[in-house]
């Protein structure tokens, strides 16, 4: 009987394989910096273990791909926030990677207090990774009106301008935010967890492999019943703002991740200098010789809606990000003012090279001879799904991923839409592309409401004058 | 690729439109006799309309359909309406607060996600709800309504369960109990889980007492509420102002003849109501229900204004009906029949399929396949005289007729006129 499971990357991987490795699975190749996402056993000839982002695991279990598999319990928890009759069982607190999920709010609020926010009749933003668990939250506290902005990284920054409450998570020995927030409520405890689906859980027979983490679990003991424990978050060091931003003040939303050394470079090169970018303390609010300016550090993928919501004027993001946001909304205020020509990437549509296709017409007739539905993965689901509709794949599934998404095919989706520079990562997962939807490149977008307003115009003007310049 | 419905959706196939459409033109006429005016409210909602008034429970509102619009990137969120009465809150608040009392019904479906898929999660009201009123005599009135509708329907042995959420909710608070946590601590105790209140309040047994008497016992009379409150009166006082409204209900109710069940735990989730609530039953199957909810309209930012209501579940009556004996027998269907390959023939049929339908006949043009089954008439149409032969499909006699008035005179029994004859072309 074959045996699949699903093992994290990141920040559990070195534990998971540690502990899999006492348990005699023989996954050896299960190790940081891995090259490889599918492991086969030396030991156990019946086991398939693909590894995944942590936060994709619990929707690959619940749809059935994998028998098993081992993440955050607040993973899990996000899922079921939302799709409370997910096919999951929860098998066993596996004892490391432990950590607590936190409503914090900025200091600077006059009372910074969940009564507070529940008297609120104005609307209370949430700003999160777990826009699940946020919205779950905002509903049993019964806030009155509430926006949750469902966020790729960074939440600590939002408060207080952009957000009024984020959930975020801390692990055990941290003991601050990073920034001035002070925790409101402790959301939930966590810690590595295995999962099963429930039809595996109920018709297969898991008691081998359960059996063998047990062994493990139980010599170890203590150390793995332990309840998490985290100290209330003590407050940062340092100065923040407090309350708004005049009115005059252009705010601008930098990118942190790959972007950010060639922006560097562009704003060096236009002459702006640009302090704490990136910033040693994680405090993600850079200063620079730009006057009337205030400056964020955000993921780049969070940027389009963080402009056309007005909580920025400008930002620098990518090409795929705009088209992304702009599928989703396609009256967004957000518009694009500059390329920076940086960060070139091809958005394509790929199919393992086993298919028989050569292009998405070919696809979508192969696909049209099947009786089963077409699985897309993407990070970009509203680009995924734009191209599926637009191509009448007909009968299709949108697998929402958060990276590496490559590892995908073809065990778990038939079709890829993802970025690539060099096509060498395809071509090493033996892949190939069957179109280029568009190419992509750094981008400064605004906010179109921004470009008219009389106290912001001449600043945001001349900002992109200034970086058209040091493209030239 | 195989094609079938949404889990938890229900199509209506044309036997069940004509039960929908008989229940749904019964309870119109009777809401219009009674002085209701039909209103209509938006399919989608803001979801923090459903938030802000707090009254929907948090386990309720996780179970609403909810999006980001097209144009949502405020991250605010829109719903397909979960509950009828706060969009028609919503819509007097907007539209007609100046209107001293508003007497409105509706016919709308409502949706609400449920987990096995097994029930539809697209639910069919009629209900009405009265704006302005805040007397007992209101709630008499659309206690009145909600059941000459059911009995129009022809369903007997209709069960009348009242209950009162006044009481309810001033026994919660006696307990120390929030607003917003009484409906979930309620059903957590209708569901038997007294224990809940004991931790709640034990310094002060005798109102755990006192809650348990009323969810214990049940009457069928005034008599039944006086005892009632003369024995837990003593230990929570404040209880008199509910339960004097309560009684001053089930009196007019009484004088007017109407039987009914005191049954306080029939008040689960009570969310929005404040005073009476009342529910029906058809043996196990509760068909509809309403109460008074004074509370939701200022809770919602409008005027300080009484309002009560019910709703009667649609897709439960459509199985309970016997539309047989709720229609008039029809006249039966005229066919109309001729050679259609000329544009001539394909005229003189549909004209006179046209003029049945003016004279007040359901006739349509013979498109081959299996006759309708209740058809009463033929009427072929000749190329040569005479041009008209009428069939009678029961007894199988024939008629001619020259003209197609001639042949409206003959389906009313009439014989022809002589003038109408001479006119008879068209």
């Amino acid at each position: 009987m074959r045996l699949k499971i699903a093992l994290p990357k990141g920040r559990l991987l070195s534990e998971t394989s540690s502990l899999l490795a006492q348990a005699g699975w023989g996954l050896d190749e299960y190790r940081d910096g891995t090259r490889s996402y599918r492991l086969k056993s030396q030991k156990l000839p019946d086991l398939f273990a693909k590894i995944f982002q942590e936060k994709d695991i619990p929707i690959q279990v619940a749809v059935g791909n994998y028998d098993l598999g081992i993440c955050g319990l607040d993973w899990v928890e996000e899922l079921l926030a939302k799709y409370p009759g997910s096919a999951l069982v929860k098998l066993r607190d596996l004892g490391y990677g432990k950590g607590a999920l936190y409503a914090a709010a900025s200091r600077s609020l006059p009372a910074p207090q969940i009564e507070t926010l529940q008297q609120q009749r104005d609307i209370v933003r949430l700003a999160s990774e777990y826009p699940n668990l946020a919205e779950s939250f905002a509903l049993d506290l019964r806030l009155k009106r509430f926006s949750v902005f469902p966020l790729w990284g960074g939440a600590e920054v939002y408060p207080p301008e952009n957000a009024e409450l984020i959930l975020i998570s801390r692990k055990t020995g941290e003991k601050t935010f990073n920034n001035d927030l002070v925790s409101v409520s402790r959301i939930l405890d966590f810690s590595a967890y295995l999962i099963a689906n429930r039809y595996s859980w109920e018709s297969k027979d898991l008691s081998p492999a359960m059996a063998s983490l047990e062994a493990i679990l139980a010599r170890s003991g203590e150390s793995y019943t332990q309840v998490a424990d985290i100290e209330k978050m003590s407050e940062a060091e340092g100065e923040y703002p407090v309350g708004e931003v005049a009115g005059d003040v252009v705010r601008l939303a930098l990118p942190d991740g790959h972007q950010q050394q060639p922006t560097i470079e562009l704003l060096n090169k236009a002459g702006i200098r640009i302090d704490d970018y990136p910033s040693v303390s994680g405090k993600r609010r850079p200063t620079s010789n730009l006057s009337g300016v205030t400056i964020k550090v955000i993921r780049p993928q969070d940027m389009p809606l963080q402009v056309a919501n007005g909580h920025f004027d400008l930002a620098v993001t990518g090409k795929d990000w705009l088209t992304e946001h702009l599928n989703q909304f396609p009256d967004s205020p957000v518009v694009e003012l500059l390329d920076l020509k940086f960060g070139w990437v091809r958005i394509v549509a790929v199919v393992s090279q086993d298919l028989p296709v050569t292009d998405t017409g070919g696809l979508r007739q192969f696909w049209a001879e099947r009786a089963v539905p077409i699985r897309v993965a993407s990070e970009y689901i509203n680009i995924a799904d734009k191209y599926a509709r637009d191509n009448h794949l007909g009968l299709y599934r949108i697998i929402p991923t958060w990276g590496a998404t490559e590892a995908f095919l073809t065990e778990d989706a038939d079709l890829l839409i993802e970025n690539t520079q060099t096509g060498r990562t395809l071509a090493e997962h033996k892949l190939k592309i069957v179109e280029t939807l568009f190419e992509s490149t750094a981008r400064l977008i605004a906010n179109k409401n921004s470009i008219t307003d009389a106290k912001k115009r001449k600043k945001i003007e001349s900002i992109a004058k200034t970086l058209g310049g040091a493209l030239e | 690729m195989s094609v079938h419905r949404c889990k938890g959706t229900r199509d209506m196939s044309p036997q069940e439109m004509r039960r929908f459409r008989l229940i749904e033109g019964i309870f119109r006429e009777s809401c219009l006799k009674w002085g209701y005016e039909e209103v209509r409210t938006s399919t989608i909602e803001h979801l923090h309309l459903f938030t802000s008034t707090g009254t929907l429970t948090p386990s309720r509102l996780r179970r609403v359909y909810s999006f980001l619009d097209w144009d949502g990137w405020s991250g605010e969120r829109v719903v397909l309406r979960p509950d009828v009465t706060i969009p028609i809150a919503r819509l007097y608040i907007e539209t007609m607060a100046d209107e001293r009392l508003a007497k409105l019904f509706y016919v709308t479906d409502v949706f609400n996600f449920e987990e096995t898929g097994k029930e539809s999660r697209e639910k069919w009201q009629c209900g009405a709800e009265l704006i302005g009123a805040g007397s007992a005599t209101a709630d008499v009135e659309l206690v009145t309504l909600a059941l000459e509708v059911v009995r129009k329907l022809g369903l007997k042995d209709v069960e009348l369960r009242l209950s009162h959420a006044g009481i309810i909710r001033t026994l919660l608070t006696g307990f120390g109990l929030s607003h917003e946590k009484q409906t979930e601590v309620f059903d957590h105790i209708l569901d038997g889980d007294l224990s809940i209140l004991a931790k709640l309040k034990p310094e002060r047994p005798e109102l755990g007492r006192t809650l348990a008497t009323l969810l214990d016992l049940k009457g069928k009379s005034v008599g039944f509420l006086k005892n009632m409150r003369s024995l837990v009166n003593r230990d929570l006082p404040e209880l008199e102002a509910p339960f004097s409204n309560f009684i001053d209900i089930v009196e007019r109710l009484e004088a007017i003849g109407c039987g009914y069940q005191i049954d306080i735990t029939s008040g689960r989730g009570f969310e929005y109501y404040t005073g009476l609530i009342f529910r029906l039953f058809i043996g196990s199957e509760e068909v509809g229900g309403g109460g008074r909810y004074d509370a939701l309209i200022p809770l919602m930012g409008g005027r300080d204004t009484p309002a009560s209501g019910f709703a009667l579940y649609l897709d439960c009556l459509m199985g309970l009906i016997s539309p047989e004996k709720l229609t008039q027998p029809s006249f039966g269907k005229i066919l109309v029949s001729a050679g259609l390959k000329k544009a001539g023939d394909l005229k003189e049929a549909f004209d006179l399929v046209v003029r049945l339908h003016e004279a007040g006949y359901p006739a349509e043009v013979y498109l081959g396949g299996p006759e309708p089954a209740d058809l009463k008439w033929i009427v072929e149409i000749r190329s040569k005289e005479p041009r008209y032969v009428l069939t009678d499909r029961v007894s199988q006699r024939k008629f001619e007729a020259g003209t197609g008035p001639e042949v409206v005179a003959l389906l009313g029994g009439r014989k022809p006129r002589p003038s109408a004859k001479s006119k008879g072309k068209r």
